[in-house]
């Protein structure tokens, strides 16, 4: 049992770090610390910034144009980055979509794709669910019929995150309406630009519209597009949703969250003291602290184990539930910490570039739109109720 | 023992439930119209609705506890924005502290004809009622006062405000503070209006040598805290019968939605998993509503008695919007953030709630302090 990193492990740190502090533009960071909407271009500056050191997918093999982190550099990454308020990478490209080419992408899929993922030439939306299938997702009914060279598809996808941004999508389609739901499932990639695609936004509640519908009427697509064989998608979905959820318990935006919470909590007075000295919000803090404190540990056990080989089962399932608890928290906390300042909604001043003035201070309407806005924690990549069912099936099932 | 409304309220419960039905815009407050029309205050005020909100002395022919909690109960099932519960604590201060030239103009509120406001918290105030910096000065017979108000509701397009400011004392401090009443667009005024995550506006107030004649005071100078206290009381029954209301209506659109969506080859409902999470949800927003029905029937009582429920059920209802707005968005899923779906709407309102008049912690503390007195 050790619980500090190696002497290798603490280097990459380091050097990382030092990259960090010299090349993260401050104009991004400033945005990410203050919760403004970032725009595509902020994403492109920040992705080419890290390929200059092959670390934009540096969980990729290096004859690939990645630097074949282990899933500990990895976390190291995850936990520095979110420290100095870099944006995510997004990960549609480099965490979903580059893995499934290594692994089920035929050589020339692979050389055709992977190195404008890299470039930023591709920039690529995930089309999984739709407004049918969300959690029971194989019951998707988006069609792909093969006419010649083609499939022609139609149908509509929904919740597709930053579609707006793309220039193409991976979807699960069906191929086939035979046997069981799961076994017609193919996985495609999908030029947007290709006539019959239409994007609507969908707003949310807080007010912004990161997440689209897409609509696809008689799109051809050409078979190399095909990933994997015919109806055996869904081996690719089940794939994707298992290994390739590194930083799912979130916890280095947690901590960030967390130190966000305790500044705003310093700031905001309360009967003529500081809120973090009244002892019932500094419980409630100290509360959330330590639960974080447990589960960056636990998110460590699982993350060596998955370094050392083991494939991960239910794990990465508790890691989801209990992170976006914990996460969801905090963002309740930190609401509930700028008081009144909290009700005011002046949508504009969140937008990047925008000159309207923030009402009260400029850290209460991120707040608010935060809070909203992360409720999709416990929605999104499998909803917590489908991950309670998988961490009960696995013990059950044992 | 008889937790049945009177006659009366019953009457003014459902003629409420169906004008609001029919003037309440979801559709528009979901797309980012934050504001009220001028056509549903008038509707309100000649049902009556708005005097209801006072006694048969002010004008009116309500004004008890329950009177506010069914209005209160509507306004939040419907979604509604209206500036009501501004009634409630400018209309109120006006009554209890007013001459007689002061109280007329609640003919004009009850009338639907005034629009007010209350503008008492501070940037640094947060929910403590006694923390005025603002100043007002004698200046000959009238008054100055400087100064800032932050996230007043209505504040831009109330017609008459109530102003607090401090005429003696320290900042923090009971005695010392004013109240004055002050008409739109006076001189010396600065206001900026702006939407509010719930829907309706609120405004910042920059005050800079506001110049008022001797009549605008409301009651006596430095005397008005007990009278800001009790209003207070009043306007957290109603803010806490509305949060009751929007938490029913949210509860039914979940109700209503897990027997719709279907996955798995049946309707969501069908899950035993969510299934108990509704009987949950059932459970707590009846414990809202007890500790709603306890406020609203202890608002007479002494200051401490009264005060005690006013933390009590503040507390209990503020983590109560909290579950039903989480677990409501949580059994929907994505349908349930999005602004299209009348969802979105309740779950902004209903949190909001918990930012006006003390939350969850504040009236914990509170509580317990008061207990321990």
């Amino acid at each position: 049992m050790d619980l500090t990193y190696s002497d290798a492990q603490t280097a990459f740190r380091n050097d990382l770090q030092a990259y960090l502090d010299e090349r993260l533009p401050k104009r991004i960071s400033d945005k990410v610390r203050l919760g403004t909407r970032l725009t595509k271009e902020d994403f492109d500056e920040w992705h080419a910034i890290l390929q200059e050191r092959n670390w934009y997918a540096g969980h990729w093999p290096k004859e690939h144009g990645g630097a074949g982190w282990d899933a500990v550099q990895r976390h190291i990454f995850e936990e520095v980055t979110t420290a100095a308020h870099a944006p995510r990478v997004v990960p549609f490209g480099v965490t979903m979509l580059g893995p499934v080419l290594l692994k089920f992408g035929n050589d020339a899929q692979k050389a055709h794709w992977l190195p404008k993922i890299l470039s930023g030439e591709n920039w690529w939306c995930q089309g999984y669910s739709e407004p049918g299938a969300g959690s029971d997702l194989a019951s998707l009914k988006t069609e792909a019929v093969r006419d010649g060279d083609h499939y022609v598809v139609n149908g509509q996808k929904t919740w597709t995150t930053l579609a707006q941004y793309a220039d193409h999508i991976f979807c699960l389609v069906r191929t086939s309406k035979e046997g069981k739901k799961q076994e017609g499932i193919s996985f495609l990639l999908i030029d947007m630009d290709d006539p019959g695609i239409e994007v609507r936004p969908i707003v949310l509640i807080d007010g912004e519209a990161e997440v689209n519908e897409v609509w696809f009427k008689d799109v051809r697509v050409p078979v190399e597009n095909l990933v994997g064989e015919e109806n055996k998608g869904w081996t690719i979905a089940k794939y994707l949703l298992t290994h390739e959820r590194t930083n799912i318990a979130g916890v280095g935006f947690a901590s960030e969250a967390l130190s966000n919470l305790k500044r705003i909590a310093g700031l905001e007075m309360q009967n003529g003291r500081p809120l973090i000295e009244d002892p019932l919000f500094a419980a409630e803090i100290a509360r959330l602290e330590i639960a974080l404190m447990a589960m960056a540990t636990t998110n460590l056990r699982v993350v060596s184990a998955a370094a050392d080989g083991s494939a991960p089962g239910a794990e990465s399932s508790m890691l989801k539930v209990k992170g976006t608890q914990i996460r969801q928290e905090i963002n309740a906390l930190t609401r509930v910490a700028c008081g009144p300042y909290a009700m005011p909604f002046v949508s504009e001043a969140l937008e990047s570039g925008s000159n309207v003035e923030p009402v009260g201070p400029d850290y209460a309407m991120p707040a608010t739109a935060t809070y909203f806005n992360n409720r999709k924690l416990s929605i999104y990549g499998g909803s917590n109720e489908v991950q309670r069912q998988i961490i009960a099936k696995t013990m059950l099932e044992a | 023992m008889n937790f049945d409304l009177t006659e009366e309220r019953q009457m003014l419960q459902d003629g409420l439930r169906r004008l609001l039905g029919d003037v309440t815009d979801l559709k528009a407050l979901s797309e980012g119209e934050y504001g009220w029309s001028g056509k549903s205050w008038a509707a309100l005020a000649e049902m009556g609705v708005i005097g209801a909100l006072f006694s048969e002395e002010e004008g009116g022919f309500g004004g008890a506890g329950f009177d506010l909690m069914v209005v209160f109960e509507e306004m939040g099932r419907a979604g509604a924005p209206e500036p009501l519960l501004e009634v409630v604590l400018a209309g109120s201060l006006v009554s209890r502290l007013g001459t007689e030239e002061q109280k007329a103009h609640l003919e004009g509120v009850i009338a639907g004809e005034t629009q007010l406001a209350f503008a008492h918290g501070e940037p640094g105030s947060r929910y403590d009622l006694e923390r005025v910096a603002a100043e007002a000065r004698q200046d000959g017979d009238g008054w100055v006062l400087s100064g800032r108000k932050s996230v007043v509701t209505n504040g831009g397009e109330a017609d008459l405000l109530v102003i607090s400011a401090r005429v003696s004392g320290e900042v923090g401090d009971r005695d010392g503070i004013a109240l004055f009443l002050v008409p739109k667009g006076t001189d010396g005024l600065d206001v900026r209006d702006y939407p509010l995550a719930g829907g309706g506006r609120g405004a910042e107030l920059a005050m800079e040598d506001l110049h008022l004649p001797a009549d605008a005071l409301l009651g006596e100078a430095g005397k008005a805290f007990e009278a800001i206290e009790a209003v207070n009381a009043r306007a957290t029954c109603a803010l806490a019968a509305e949060a009751l209301g929007l938490m029913e209506r949210a509860k039914k659109l979940t109700v209503d939605y897990l027997g719709q969506r279907t996955q798995f080859g049946r309707p969501i409902g069908a899950f035993q998993a969510l299934q108990f999470r509704m009987a949950d949800l059932l459970i707590e927003v009846e414990q809202a509503r007890s500790a709603v029905i306890n406020l609203a029937g202890h608002l007479e009582d002494a200051r401490a008695d009264r005060e005690l429920h006013v933390s009590a059920t503040k507390q209990l209802v503020g983590q109560t919007t909290k579950l039903v707005v989480e677990e409501a968005i949580q059994l929907h899923g994505g349908i349930g953030m999005t602004m299209e779906y009348d969802l979105g709407h309740f779950a902004r309102r209903l949190t909001m709630t918990e930012h006006r008049l003390g939350d969850t912690l504040y009236h914990l503390g509170r509580f317990s302090r008061l207990r321990a007195a």
